[in-house]
């Protein structure tokens, strides 16, 4: 163990990665952004709990240019996540294994994510509630 | 005094059954995920530009209110079990490994907590 200078592989700095490569530890970074980004949805649910005042400050955050961005982050983590994890699920169920399956899910997964994220921006700039 | 060595006494019974708790856990808060994050990120998304009191009654009507504690509870336990494998994978060292996991399960419990407390609150007009 100690004298082996033998190649180790895949190094990741002369490795191309493979989109499936990419989309897997994209999937587990957004993961933990997401666990982080909690931490947004939890404060704008005690904001709204405490009250008018603090709604609308915590309102005037996320509809700023720093919480819009966040946001936005936010909203393409949540759905590629949704995707790839959807696409996880049926791997999980024995399907879609081979190389080119795998090659157009990543596509999938990636037009799917897209599409949601702007479908949202959209729904939010266009639709409201009340007043 | 038993003759048996330990990989004999061992062998034949089994497994303890409890190996796949945390994979299937993790499945199952996924597949309850799916409709919830849906169903909130469109939520989030017409309230948006509502005033105070609309999102106060949208948020706090009993299923709404009810989707999302159970979005809640799915979401946390899932980014619990999540951030378990990715410390369990990253961090060699053992002692900071569990004490990594086990920080972040309570800080993703106290969390959970506050984001429920917050809806019960709303949904009851407190």
């Amino acid at each position: 163990m100690s004298s082996n200078n033998r190649p180790l592989s895949p190094h990741l700095d002369v490795y191309k990665l493979p989109l499936s490569a990419l989309l897997s530890i994209v999937h587990r970074g957004t993961g933990a952004f997401l666990s982080v980004g909690s931490i947004a949805l939890v404060c704008w649910l005690m904001a709204l709990a405490e009250g008018p005042e603090s709604f609308a400050s915590a309102q005037a955050f996320f509809g700023s240019f720093f919480g819009i961005l966040i946001l936005f982050g936010w909203t393409f983590a949540l759905f590629f996540h949704l995707a790839n994890g959807i696409r996880h699920l049926v791997w999980d169920a024995g399907y879609c294994f081979d190389k080119e399956a795998v090659s157009k899910s990543s596509l999938v997964v990636l037009g799917a994510s897209g599409f949601l994220t702007v479908l949202v921006w959209i729904v939010a700039f266009t639709f409201t509630i009340g007043a | 005094m038993s003759l048996r060595s330990p990989l004999g006494t061992a062998k034949g019974l089994g497994s303890a059954k409890e190996g796949l708790h945390h994979w299937w856990a993790q499945r199952v808060t996924a597949v309850a995920l799916i409709p919830l994050t849906i169903w909130f990120a469109f939520k989030v998304a017409v309230l948006s530009q509502s005033d105070y009191q609309t999102v106060i009654e949208c948020v706090g009507s009993p299923w709404s209110a009810a989707l999302l504690v159970s979005l809640i509870v799915a979401a946390f336990y899932h980014a619990a079990l999540g951030m378990q494998v990715i410390f369990e994978d990253y961090i060699s060292h053992k002692a900071a490994r569990v004490g990594a996991i086990m920080a972040t399960n309570l800080l993703l419990f106290l969390l959970g907590a506050a984001a429920v407390i917050a809806v019960v609150r709303i949904a009851l007009g407190g």
